[in-house]
């Protein structure tokens, strides 16, 4: 396995700037998912860093190893791609095997890491089968298992489950977690999908416009994103956001917009002098929300809203409050006791507040 | 509902009828001149027209048969067509699939406009072809030879045979290519090893466009070619066709037998001509 480095990595389509100045290192043994909305550049990096797209400028190594101008085959990686790419005229066997047959290995070895892999996804009833006969999940672990066999120092997986319907990549995504607590290997995995980014990450590395917005734990970026799209694209549902201008009155500091007058507590923000009369954003999550008899009992400062729509999602419900012309989104415990165009009491968890300013979008609070 | 029912199968027995009865008449209207070939070739003496419409004429022989392959070259004729045909086929095809995958495949320069430049030569009729083709080839110094016919026939058909490479290519997911070269191949090793297997039905359609277009060709052979022993068979049985007769009977038997090479490379190509090769590759 190998640790690999991005160092000002850029990339340009004619005078379209995809990827600017990427930093980045991806430790040994580490599963790190890049994450983003389409167009964002991640999966032009992996791609990068595979060899088959070219870097405009920057360098990647790979094992301390500088790959820039080396070809594909010679950067030991292995590729698991979003449309599978399986050798539609070979079968699993002939595709799983298809690197080491190229490296002229020996015939018990192939056989031994064919079998070995097949073994570890399940594929060893499908050897003979041609991909056509194989179902969208049994692909996908076959274009895994052809990773496997290679025994790369790294993997790279480009969206692989993006085209398995819900449930198939729900057990996919478990596979792929266990897989990789039995292989321990190097793995960056591109998605535009947050749950798999949160459930499979061991750090997470959130892109937007071709930069890195942030990197850390799924714990680090969910409770600490660094500024308003970090905030807004990683959980789900998506934060709520009250924009409005901080405003000093005594030694206390209030959030204030046409709707709401919300206080920001000094552990929050510290020096309230400094903050007054700041734009700001401030985010909470809808699980910080806390709506009827919840908010009465737990907060003393609460505001008047009216319950718009309600949705059951099970053992959990949304609820879309509007404060003013403010729309808060709330998650809590079903049954909600309370039907839609009734007014209800309102309040926020400071605890798991966000506070961020709105010109820079950076993070303000510890 | 059973009167519904009835009218409703009524309706598509004649809708069945229909197209069998189509089907039946384009096969009689193709296969027709086919066997009035076989019936001037096996009629006695060397009729060309009869007043007996039968198909089978009375007194059927195989005199004419026996007449060309013993009394000309025939067979020499046959054996050159087919050598500059199979060797005109696999070069053309050969320098076409890697020609289209570059055009597929690769940037560069002059692309778009290289493509309809092909297009473009497929609009000259072909008798305006003879002229450059007889000098160039006779630069060459390649005048009735094999190679000089060979070089015609092979740069005349390019074009099509690039075009329509080209065209299936671009329908191959370039993530196949990809995963080979991750894999270890190098670019041309992908195209070997995972692009041309997959493209045996244009392939194919290649091969047999340049083997149909050469086996049948006349006209720059006529230019090329001027001694006996290297005619193809077309030349060959226009020499059957004299100032005061034509000897109908050899020549149709000519035509009977020239259609044999043919039909087998058609009925062996049919089974490379099947669609859905890449099927399960990538998702659906």
């Amino acid at each position: 396995m190998a640790e690999v480095k991005f160092s000002k990595v850029t990339k340009k389509f004619n005078e379209n700037l995809i990827l600017s100045g990427v930093d980045a290192e991806i430790r040994d043994h580490e599963f790190v998912v890049i994450v983003g909305p389409s167009g964002c550049g991640k999966t032009t990096l992996l791609r990068m860093l595979a060899g088959l797209e070219e870097i405009t400028d920057g360098e990647i190594h790979i094992d301390n190893v500088l790959v820039n101008n080396m070809h594909p085959s010679k950067r030991q990686i292995a590729m698991v791609f979003q449309d599978y790419a399986l050798y539609p005229h070979m079968t699993v066997e002939e595709n799983m095997s298809f690197a080491l047959r190229l490296r002229k290995a020996p015939k018990a070895e192939i056989k031994a890491r064919v079998t070995e892999a097949a073994n570890i996804l399940q594929l060893t009833t499908l050897l003979k089968r041609m991909p056509k006969q194989l179902s969208g999940g049994q692909r996908q672990r076959v274009a895994i298992g052809r990773a496997i066999v290679r025994k790369p120092k790294v993997f790279l997986f480009d969206e692989p489950l993006s085209n398995l319907d819900a449930k198939l990549r729900e057990e996919m995504r478990v596979e792929i977690a266990k897989l990789y607590q039995r292989l321990n290997a190097t793995i960056i995995y591109v998605t535009h999908d947050q749950v798999e980014a949160m459930t499979l990450a061991g750090r997470i590395m959130v892109m937007n416009h071709g930069i890195i917005q942030q990197v850390g734990t799924p714990i680090e970026v969910y409770r600490k994103p660094v500024n308003l799209f970090v905030a807004g694209f990683i959980g789900s549902p998506t934060m709520n956001f009250i924009r409005g201008k901080l405003k000093a009155e005594g030694d206390k500091l209030y959030l204030k917009n046409d709707d709401i007058s919300l206080y920001i507590p000094s552990f929050l923000l510290s020096k309230t002098a400094e903050h007054d009369g700041r734009e700001v954003v401030v985010g909470v999550r809808p699980d910080d929300v806390l709506v009827g008899g919840a908010a009465r009992e737990k907060c003393s400062e609460k505001l008047d809203g009216m319950l718009e729509v309600s949705e059951l999602l099970g053992h959990r419900e949304n609820l879309y409050i509007k404060v003013g012309d403010t729309r808060v989104l709330a998650t809590v415990e079903a049954f909600f006791d309370q039907s839609p165009g009734s007014k209800v009491e309102v309040c926020f968890n400071y605890e798991n507040m966000h506070v961020f300013d709105k010109a820079t979008t950076q993070r303000i609070n510890g | 509902m059973n009167k519904e029912a009835a009218v409703y199968r009524r309706k598509k027995f004649l809708k069945y009828l229909l197209i069998h009865a189509a089907i039946v008449s384009f096969v009689v209207i193709c296969v027709y001149p086919l066997l009035r070939i076989l019936s001037v070739s096996i009629r006695p003496g060397d009729k060309l027209f009869s007043a007996d419409l039968a198909l089978l004429p009375s007194g059927a022989n195989f005199a004419a048969y026996v007449r060309l392959l013993k009394e000309t070259l025939f067979l020499r004729w046959l054996w050159n067509s087919l050598l500059i045909t199979v060797t005109t086929s696999f070069i053309g095809v050969s320098l076409a699939s890697t020609a289209a995958y570059a055009f597929s495949r690769f940037k560069f320069g002059g692309k778009k406009g290289g493509l309809i430049l092909l297009l473009s030569t497929q609009m000259i009729p072909a008798g305006m072809l003879i002229l450059p083709l007889f000098l160039m080839i006779m630069k060459l110094g390649l005048m009735n030879t094999y190679l000089g016919i060979i070089i015609a026939y092979s740069v005349s058909s390019l074009p099509f045979s690039i075009w329509i490479l080209k065209g299936y290519y671009d329908t191959i997911p370039r993530s196949l290519e990809e995963a080979a070269m991750v894999d270890g191949t190098s670019q041309l090793g992908a195209f070997y090893r995972v692009i041309l297997p997959l493209s045996t039905p244009a392939l194919s359609i290649a091969f047999l466009f340049n083997f149909t277009t050469a086996w049948n060709e006349y006209l720059v052979a006529r230019v090329v070619l001027f001694s006996s022993k290297q005619y193809t068979w077309t030349l060959g049985l226009f020499e059957l066709q004299g100032q005061y007769i034509t000897q109908w009977g050899m020549f149709a038997a000519g035509s009977m037998l020239v259609t044999i090479p043919v039909l087998a490379v058609f009925l062996y190509s049919s089974k490379w001509l099947i669609s859905g090769l890449t099927l399960g590759s990538v998702k659906g």
